[in-house]
């Protein structure tokens, strides 16, 4: 395991930089910009190349570091860049009709931290795990993941939805960095194209939607019922 | 046998490869045609000479199983029939030229996807290759670009692909869950996860299965997580919709079937088993629903599909050898007959010029050979003898009396009896129904390719229902015993 033998600065960076993401994540709850939701998201993705870049480093995995370049170019980098294009020729700024104000929705955010970490805590117990740092890394997964989701239903904007599932996605990558950096690369790098294609896919999707269907929220697509 | 897969593989490549670089020199539906006879031709090869243990080849990455083979023998049956019908089909919409092009290479592309799927060992790669299954077809379902078919395959992508992430998160897990034991680097194979999973705590294993069921069981159209599914087969042209059906679904159930013998002989089987049956059983249930007051045609044609597949499911719930045996079976049948249904579905949609049941009326009337076709066709769907459906149904069924979870064999009873009248009934309207018919009625006149792959299935169908070769328990108990 990676986690039993780290000394405590080490312990300390990772748990920083797990709690950067999560709030990170916050951010993108308590906004409704649609700008200010990407870069949170290209943020959050340079946080979790830092945090593969430490784990490489502390944890000895050399090929982490080719993920890490690999994250920050395309998480970082490339997918922020086409979202945000995807914005400017949309001429889409914002959410309009989200169910939840912001300071609501970071409410129902907390919440569902602490049922990740209910959860975590959970699984732990049975395992018989003390680590702190594994303990963490199950609660930031989870908690990407329901946040994740808590942004794709509240919100009714296309975008909103591709960014909801990028950090869900995120939220994988960041705990499997931590719990299984053994993953075999093969499978990281396949992970990485792949979903640079689904989204160059929802981008052409969206405006298909646009043109097609004259509306990209799913509030107004409702013509297929029953 | 790995040359037959690469062989296999190659084939839709090619093709593909025709289509992009010769867009408007060659017929493209030939093309497509030839590819997918020589699929079949390679399926059926596959199927027949594989040895029954399963096999692992290119040092662990290719695995080829009796099951896996009946999967892709599925998968080449339904994409020859779609294939023969989107000649026709597409002949009726005058797609021609770069756009023909476009639409055969996204075909042969989204059968390509499905034919990888089954051979990979590595649950990882097999979740890569369901999910380029997703983008493929993402694009032939909003392949007419009518504002419907649009938001049908918008829905699509973000449904599946959060579900999709779900089953990412389980295979994460069941790859944590075997490094206590295997150490942090070691090659995720069904075999080492299965070697390792009866070391690991119940709750940890249940809750990563539970993860994978949810999201491919997204993909598999399982209630409740079905909703993508009446839209994407109801806006997508007709031969896609046999597709997807006919052949996506089987691969995504795949995954699930794998995953629960990854589980088979710990504690976690018992309840991963009755989550699936459960799961089967809701799918069931909305199915009969929707049925009943139906109002789309192709979507009732998606509703029953998403009955077979809790049907599958509960099937492979049961399990033990009858119990997987029918749901084997119950695939291929699906397959045929649901392809069939599509595809008189289409004709019908193209002469009426409308979707709705009730402007469909007094079929028989006007178009007697593809009326009567489609008729039996959905006779066998409801699982009515003599057709391959109901040999399935039945072995499913006694599977379920006397297990652990016989209470089901009743509730599915009661919903096979229900989805039977209301689909029946729609079909009577349609077919026998009293209201004034359309009196300008422009009688289309259709091409053989429309009428041939009717005749095909309904033949498959007839003879899956009345005849078990003699090898086909055995072959079925030996694919049971190395999913």
């Amino acid at each position: 395991m990676l986690t039993a033998h780290l000394n405590s600065l080490a312990t300390s960076l990772l748990s920083f930089l797990m709690t950067l993401a999560l709030v990170l994540s916050f951010v993108m709850l308590g906004s409704h910009w649609l700008r200010n939701h990407i870069l949170a998201f290209a943020a959050e993705s340079w946080v979790i190349a830092a945090l593969s870049a430490s784990v490489a480093y502390y944890g000895h995995y050399k090929e982490l570091y080719v993920i890490a370049g690999l994250t920050v170019l395309f998480r970082g980098a490339l997918l922020p860049y086409l979202l945000l294009r995807l914005v400017n020729r949309l001429k889409i700024d914002r959410e309009f009709t989200p169910l939840f104000r912001p300071a609501s929705g970071m409410v129902v955010g907390a919440l569902l931290i602490l049922i990740a970490f209910a959860l975590s805590s959970s699984i732990g117990d049975k395992l018989g795990i003390t680590n702190n740092i594994t303990l963490m890394a199950l609660t930031a997964m989870f908690g990407l993941n329901l946040i994740g989701f808590l942004l794709m239903v509240v919100r009714s904007e296309a975008i909103s939805h591709i960014l909801g599932l990028l950090v869900i996605e995120n939220g994988i990558f960041l705990g499997s960095q931590i719990l299984v950096p053994g993953l075999p690369i093969l499978l990281e790098l396949v992970i990485l194209f792949d979903l640079l294609i689904i989204v160059m896919t929802f981008g052409i999707l969206v405006r298909y939607l646009k043109v097609h269907a004259g509306t990209t929220s799913s509030r107004d697509l409702q013509k297929l019922v029953g | 046998m790995l040359t037959v897969v690469e062989i296999l593989w190659a084939i839709p490549i090619m093709a593909i490869l025709i289509s992009l670089l010769a867009a408007n020199r060659v017929r493209h539906e030939y093309v497509n045609l030839f590819s997918a006879a020589a699929v079949f031709v390679t399926t059926l090869a596959l199927l027949v000479f594989s040895p029954t243990k399963p096999q692992q080849s290119v040092s662990g990455y290719i695995l080829i199983s009796p099951f896996g083979n009946w999967v892709t023998l599925c998968i080449g049956a339904v994409y020859l029939l779609a294939s023969i019908y989107s000649t026709g089909y597409m002949r009726i919409l005058n797609v021609t030229g770069s756009k023909a092009a476009k639409f055969y290479g996204l075909l042969e592309g989204f059968a390509l996807t499905m034919l990888i799927a089954p051979f990979m060992n590595n649950p990882g790669l097999y979740w890569i290759a369901i999910d380029f299954t997703t983008i493929v077809s993402a694009f032939l379902v909003g392949f007419e670009r009518e504002a419907e078919s649009v938001e049908a395959s918008w829905k699509y992508l973000i449904v599946v692909s959060s579900g999709l992430s779900l089953s990412l998160l389980g295979i994460v897990l069941f790859y944590w869950a075997g490094t206590f034991h295997l150490g942090p680097v070691y090659s995720m194979t069904w075999a080492t996860l299965h070697s390792v999973a009866g070391k690991v705590p119940t709750s940890l294993l249940l809750t990563s299965f539970l993860l994978v069921l949810v999201g491919f069981g997204t993909k598999a159209g399982l209630a409740p997580m079905h909703t993508w599914l009446p839209d994407a087969h109801s806006e997508g042209p007709a031969p896609v919709s046999a597709m997807l059906s006919g052949a996506l679904l089987n691969t995504a159930i795949l995954g699930i079937v794998r995953f629960m013998d990854v589980l088979d002989g710990t504690a976690a089987s018992v309840p991963a088993h009755l989550a699936v049956i459960v799961l089967g059983v809701l799918s069931l249930s909305i199915a009969a629903m929707f049925i009943v007051r139906q109002q789309g045609i192709k979507r009732l044609m998606a509703y029953s599909s998403i009955e077979h597949m809790g049907i599958i499911a509960i099937g492979f719930g049961f399990g033990g050898v009858l119990g997987i045996a029918g749901a084997m079976y119950q695939m291929l049948n699906h397959s045929l007959n649901k392809s069939l249904l599509f595809f008189g579905a289409g004709n019908a949609m193209r002469s009426y010029g409308s979707k709705e049941i009730h402007r469909i009326r007094r079929v028989l009337s006007f178009y007697p050979v593809t009326g009567a076709l489609w008729l039996l066709g959905a006779i066998a769907i409801t699982g009515a003898p003599p057709f391959g459906l109901f040999q399935s149904e039945v072995a499913i069924l006694r599977a379920g009396i006397g297990g652990k979870n016989s209470w089901t064999v009743w509730v599915i009873g009661l919903l096979l009896i229900v989805i039977f009248i209301g689909f029946m009934n729609h079909f009577r309207a349609m077919f026998f129904g009293l209201e004034p018919a359309p009196d300008s009625l422009p009688v289309m006149q259709f091409n053989s390719w429309l009428e041939v792959p009717m005749w095909l299935s309904l033949a498959a169908i007839l003879v899956l229902g009345l005849w078990w070769p003699s090898g086909m328990l055995h072959f079925f108990t030996e694919a049971g015993k190395g999913l």
